[in-house]
């Protein structure tokens, strides 16, 4: 009974650690999806991106992984700044998101996974960190410092994200164009500009994403698809675009996927996610916090 | 009455192929060709719904799978029963799910649908996965027949003349859909739902017989996959390429008709068999692994879909 028990509160735990990943890995998502109205599918690629820029820095000059992606954020942001701009030019202009604009970011995806598989091969990499391996132990529980940190960053992430939006002149910017990109035209703003920094942003998130993917666990190209249904589950759960719903979703996720794994097996895992995500869309589309 | 002069011609052609097939006489090439008659069978399965609604599947993989898997089991349950039953079987297998997953999304805005479908495929891999019977991680094994029944010659011969069968239905129904009021109807749900539905086209009810149609015929394809390759595990048979050819293919060829997703499938399939076969390395002077062919259709959607949105057809189409 209390050997139970104990499996209980660690899987509770590090549920709850697991789900402040997650809403490291669904921000983008929130931002792309939510705000913008962006079906970005391709957003685990990028995640996968990050880790594998974490990997090299890691295993190639030493460094810290998250400090790896942190150098390589510029570049991120760039490179979402500059997939929006295509997307804008291709698809949004053209009113052809719904088609062509999915099956764009279905092929961006792709061709992530394909060329990854090509440059690292299809072998589980991993790095070195000195928070990987070691455990608090609280007594009751342990608290995994590979999942802490992680969890740490990305809270803080997540609260600097939400703090920008609501007291920058960009960020109210970017709330405004979620609302109404007519009315923002209208107030002498281009709208296409504030939504390419804001896509910017979003894939900004998915490289630091990735490095907290690489600490909690191997990664190998074909990894990102197992996300997709995870962070399309939490942005609906949670209601589009908002970040507090979000958090709430990406724990709920989290403690639910650790429940199963640690009394099903942890194959059963991934199917936790789409039974969240149908039974959303069936009862409640807005999402927990949705209006 | 043209429709049926259309299934006739269509019969003729594939008579025709399948003699010339068995007048070459290589097993390759029906290899080949197998691979190439099924993704025009998978896409054309995929524009049904894709094309003709705009609603766009990307669990191409999972539809494909439950028809390969249903033919896994009944093999193991009845050796004896009939490839074409068993594909009969695979493709209401795979219908029905499209039927529950339809109900449930597609009411809403069509990502969702397009989510949730993707999500489909993760799901029913992690159940496959799990279920010993079919073999789960380790795969299964399907010992396929010496001879071919009815015809005579290999097995792969029979297998080809299956799927060439099966392309000829798909390719006349997708035909018959363009041309009847069900096709109008997709069409005005891809151009205006919310227009169609005050109109009073029942789009719920469409939008249900086109992924049911368009989930059934993948599961059809997917049926004699087991037959094919003999050793059917789940990476392989929810593989990516599947999921990218037959999205890659219709949007290549052309959405608005029966015709570019075969176009597409000929051309981009022809393209991937030919690059297995040359030799790349010797050719570039490079090493190229062999994923390098299949990033050709991810390379060619993207590129066909910011510069030429008709695709092919539609290239053609503009000139006259």
């Amino acid at each position: 009974m209390s050997a139970s028990l104990d499996l209980l509160i660690n899987a509770l735990v590090s549920g709850l650690l697991l789900g402040g990943f997650y809403a490291a890995v669904s921000i983008g998502i929130a931002i792309a999806f939510g705000m913008l109205d962006i079906v970005n599918i391709a957003h685990p690629a990028f995640i996968l991106l990050g880790s594998y820029v974490a990997f090299i820095g890691n295993s190639v000059f030493g460094i810290d992984p998250i400090l790896a992606t942190l150098i390589a954020l510029p570049a991120f942001y760039a490179l979402g700044m500059l997939a929006y701009q295509v997307y804008y030019v291709a698809f949004e202009r053209r009113d052809d998101q719904s088609l062509r604009g999915l099956s764009f970011f279905f092929g961006l995806l792709f061709i992530t996974e394909v060329t990854l598989v090509l440059t690292f091969g299809v072998d589980y990499r991993l790095v070195k960190a000195s928070y990987i391996g070691p455990s608090l132990n609280l007594g009751l529980f342990d608290l995994p410092l590979r999942l802490l940190v992680p969890f740490l960053v990305s809270m803080a992430m997540v609260v600097g994200l939400q703090l920008f939006l609501s007291h920058t002149f960009v960020g109210r910017a970017i709330q405004a164009v979620a609302q109404d990109q007519q009315a923002l035209r209208l107030m002498a703003a281009n709208p296409i500009k504030i939504k390419r920094i804001a896509f910017g942003l979003s894939i900004g998130t998915a490289a630091l994403a990735g490095a907290f993917l690489i600490i909690i666990q191997p990664v190998e190209p074909s990894i990102g698809r197992e996300y997709i249904g995870r962070v399309f589950a939490i942005c609906v759960l949670g209601g589009l675009g908002s970040f507090p719903g979000m958090v709430i979703a990406a724990i709920t996720l989290g403690v639910a996927e650790s429940l199963t794994a640690t009394f099903l097996g942890p194959s059963w895992a991934p199917a936790v996610a789409f039974g969240i995500l149908l039974v959303t869309l069936a009862v409640r589309p807005s999402g927990i916090l949705g209006r | 009455m043209r429709g049926l002069t259309f299934s006739l011609v269509l019969i003729a052609v594939a008579v025709a192929i399948f003699a010339l097939g068995r007048w070459y006489s290589n097993s390759y090439a029906f290899f080949a060709a197998y691979i190439v008659v099924q993704y025009i069978v998978l896409g054309t399965a995929w524009n049904i719904l894709g094309g003709y609604t705009g609603y766009v599947n990307f669990g191409v993989t999972a539809f494909f799978a439950i028809g390969a898997y249903s033919t896994v089991v009944l093999y193991k349950l009845v050796p004896a029963m009939p490839l074409p039953v068993m594909i009969v079987i695979g493709g209401v297998l795979a219908g029905i799910v499209g039927l529950g997953t339809g109900y449930l999304t597609l009411r809403l805005r069509g990502v969702f649908f397009s989510i949730a479908t993707l999500a489909l495929a993760v799901v029913v891999q992690t159940l496959i996965t799990n279920w010993d019977f079919v073999g789960g991680a380790r795969g299964a094994y399907v010992l396929r027949p010496r001879a071919a029944p009815l015809i005579g010659g290999e097995y792969i011969q029979y297998l080809f003349l299956v799927m060439l069968g099966l392309c000829v239905i798909v390719l006349a129904t997708a035909r018959a859909i363009e041309r009847s009021g069900l096709g109008y109807g997709f069409a005005a749900i891809r151009d205006d739902e919310a227009a169609a539905e005050a109109s009073g086209v029942p789009t719920l009810k469409l939008k249900l017989i086109a992924t049911v149609l368009s989930g059934g015929f993948m599961g059809m394809a997917g049926a004699p996959l087991p037959y094919y390759v003999t050793y059917l595990d789940p990476s392989s048979g929810f593989s990516l390429n599947y999921a990218v050819n037959a999205i890659a293919m219709p949007l290549i060829g052309g959405t608005s008709s029966w015709l570019g997703p075969a176009v597409g499938a000929v051309l981009v399939g022809g393209l991937q068999e030919w690059l297995k076969v040359v030799q790349l390395r010797e050719w570039l002077g490079i090493g190229v692994p062999s994923e390098a062919n299949v990033l050709v259709a991810g390379l060619l959607m993207v590129a066909f879909v910011i510069l030429a949105p008709q695709g092919i057809v539609g290239l053609f189409q503009r000139k006259k």
